[in-house]
């Protein structure tokens, strides 16, 4: 077996709409992605540059306003397969849960893929809670 | 001015891979003499036996679970405490110089400060960890640290001469080399003097030339060898032929015997031999350790002896650059690793969860300042390497600070008496794919305990336990052994007495490596 799945959440204390404008905005990924410099968005393919100079070209699968779920693959030769899924789930008026799943194979890029993720949840968390950011 | 502080370490080296512990392989003169003026320890163990923890465990001076790095690619935290920020504080100079690893080395998007030093240097009056200057490299000529990027800049030649870690699927490397085909054994064309072992003391004793003579310093000189892959340079390979190194007494000499041995442990133990089960990501995943033959057992202990002989003299031109300092008699040096290395041992290679003295005993040398007049001596009892950074406390005449759990090492066994030295904690947390595996471990009295808690491959009522003395091999499981009914029950209590609380929450894994 050689893909790997891995997944991470947090609770943020901000209405599931406003998190949910923040992750569908697919160009503005690097403002809460630690270790991402820019993206660039043309049509459905998103380019993500990385801190140590590369770039990663990805598609954009899926962007659901109803269910709140943003879908991508990087298309890098280097992977077989990826999907990444980010789901904004409401907890409450005022505080929702963000899921931020990655698949991959090789599956070793779903552990490093994963702890990227976890940081940007985190990010994300204190930027949506601390300084009320949409 | 205080007394100066080397701090040098290797990386996965075992206890009898030096001569002043009874190594026949390699030649190591220097960390011998270094033992015959100093204090020699034969029963050192790590806290943990993978590199993150126990270098955590290095720095911090806590066991595992109190400083929370429970796995290779969980993160030190930037704030985590650090003996060296304590020596820095108090007017040390410090720097580290080789093999860090307190973040994880995959990290493509440099999420980790040790992976960006290289391209955003320390500023003037800031520090990494308590280190004022901070040098990094690891076994091969890619990647983000200071070595492959020197190495790409001065010799781009080089940088794809190294054995190829990871595969095409990014899993650690099975590919076989050499003249036996033994895993991850290759031919390195580098020169010697480029290779990281060279450069690490290269480096070392640049720093150390830009001190002040009145400068106390602590330096932490971090060799990435002998750990695998095993591929020095191969201008060195004629020092040793593979086909004179003897088997080591701790590898069963035909299949029928490893077999049995291994269905007396636990059963992970035989499930990975057999190639159904890889629980630690640095064995490589399609390896089958039951295929591994003699010759490719000599063959990794010739390329790993000769790894060893090149950091032995890497040292001794390091301590010819001291003394042409005129600091001879004012530095301590203390020599060790972060945990040891199958090496052939029950029919495997590598490292995993197994706490037996292949991955638990390690070679530790002190050598204090020849102007302190240290008596020479062997020390017997337990000691880990949770008590170095207050021995380095100690040596510069710092109180320990409480978030430390060790003690200033021993000088001889009545010293280890009185002041307590009973025993050594040991700690393995892994979480692979769904493969999970927990074991705490008590070394006292001459016996080694391991009670292994509920994961993939146990329920929770496995363990064992060996008698050092008459086992030395730890070939016989004395677990379920009526006769040691009671010693396990003592043994148990006692390392649950003493076993520190997991840190909560738990620390996430970051990355594989």
């Amino acid at each position: 077996m050689t893909l790997g799945s891995i997944r991470h959440q947090i609770r943020i204390r901000r209405s599931a709409a406003d998190v949910w404008a923040r992750v569908r905005d697919a160009a503005g990924l690097h403002t809460w992605f630690p270790g991402l410099t820019d993206c660039q968005v043309e049509g459905s393919t998103r380019v993500i540059f990385l801190a140590s100079g590369m770039a990663m070209p990805e598609e954009i699968l899926l962007i659901d306003d109803v269910q709140r779920r943003f879908q991508y693959r990087i298309t890098a030769p280097i992977f077989r397969h990826h999907r990444g899924t980010i789901d904004v789930i409401e907890l409450g008026p005022e505080e929702c849960m963000v899921v931020y799943s990655t698949e991959a194979d090789p599956r070793t890029m779903a552990l490093t893929i994963g702890g990227g993720t976890a940081g940007a949840l985190d990010e994300l968390q204190r930027q949506m809670e601390e300084n009320g950011a949409l | 001015m205080g007394r100066k502080i080397l701090f040098v370490t290797t990386d996965q080296q075992r206890y009898d891979a030096i001569g002043c512990n009874g190594g026949t392989v390699a030649r190591t003169p220097v960390i011998d003499g270094l033992a015959a003026q100093g204090y020699r320890y034969e029963r050192a163990q790590p806290q943990s036996v993978v590199c993150m923890p126990s270098r955590s465990t290095m720095l911090t001076g806590q066991h595992v679970s109190t400083h929370g790095v429970w796995m290779n690619g969980v993160a030190l935290p930037a704030d985590a405490p650090s003996v060296a920020e304590v020596l820095h504080d108090a007017g040390y100079r410090t720097a580290l110089i080789g093999k860090p690893h307190f973040e994880p080395f995959l990290d493509p998007v440099l999420r980790f400060t040790e992976n960006r030093l290289s391209r955003e240097p320390l500023s003037d009056g800031l520090t990494h960890r308590g280190f004022e200057h901070f040098e990094a490299a690891t076994h091969g000529g890619q990647g983000m640290l200071h070595y492959a990027r020197w190495l790409a800049a001065n010799h781009p030649e080089a940088v794809g001469m190294f054995y190829p870690v990871l595969d095409g699927s990014l899993e650690v490397n099975a590919l076989g080399g050499g003249e036996t085909g033994a895993p991850q054994v290759w031919e390195n064309a580098i020169s010697k003097e480029w290779y990281h072992t060279d450069w690490v003391a290269d480096r070392t004793i640049t720093w150390l030339d830009g001190l002040a003579a009145d400068d106390d310093w602590f330096c932490w000189m971090s060799f990435p060898d002998p750990h695998h892959p095993w591929d020095p340079p191969k201008s060195e390979l004629g020092r040793i032929d593979w086909r004179d190194v003897p088997l080591p007494d701790g590898y069963p000499q035909t299949a029928a015997e490893r077999e049995a041995i291994l269905d007396a442990k636990p059963r992970h133990w035989r499930a990975w031999y057999d190639g159904r089960l890889v629980s630690n990501y640095e064995a490589p995943a399609d390896w089958v350790p039951a295929t591994m033959t003699a010759d490719h057992v000599r063959e990794v202990n010739q390329r790993n002896a000769i790894e060893c002989e090149l950091i032995d003299e890497a040292l001794g031109r390091v301590l010819a650059a001291i003394a042409a300092k005129g600091w001879a008699d004012d530095v301590d040096i203390v020599f060790t690793t972060d945990h040891g290395e199958f090496q052939g041992d029950f029919g495997l290679l590598f490292k995993g969860p197994y706490h037996v003295d292949a991955l638990m005993r390690l070679p530790l040398v002190w050598r204090p300042a020849p102007s302190s007049q240290p008596q020479p001596s062997a020390i017997t009892k337990p000691v880990g390497l949770v008590d170095l950074a207050p021995t380095f406390c100690h040596i510069a005449g710092l109180p320990v600070p409480e978030w430390m759990e060790g003690k200033p090492l021993p000088t001889d066994d009545t010293d280890a008496h009185h002041r307590g030295f009973e025993r050594s904690l040991t700690e393995w947390d892994s979480v692979l794919f769904g493969v999970d595996v927990h074991l705490r471990t008590i070394t006292r009295d001459g016996w080694v305990l391991t009670t292994y808690m509920p994961g993939h491959s146990h329920d929770g009522t496995e363990g064992e336990l060996y008698d050092l003395s008459a086992d030395p091999l730890q070939r016989v499981n004395r677990w379920d052994d009526p006769a040691c009914a009671a010693l396990r029950s003592d043994l148990v209590a006692d390392l649950w007495d003493h076993q520190p609380p997991m840190h909560t929450p738990l620390r996430r894994v970051e990355a594989p490596v």
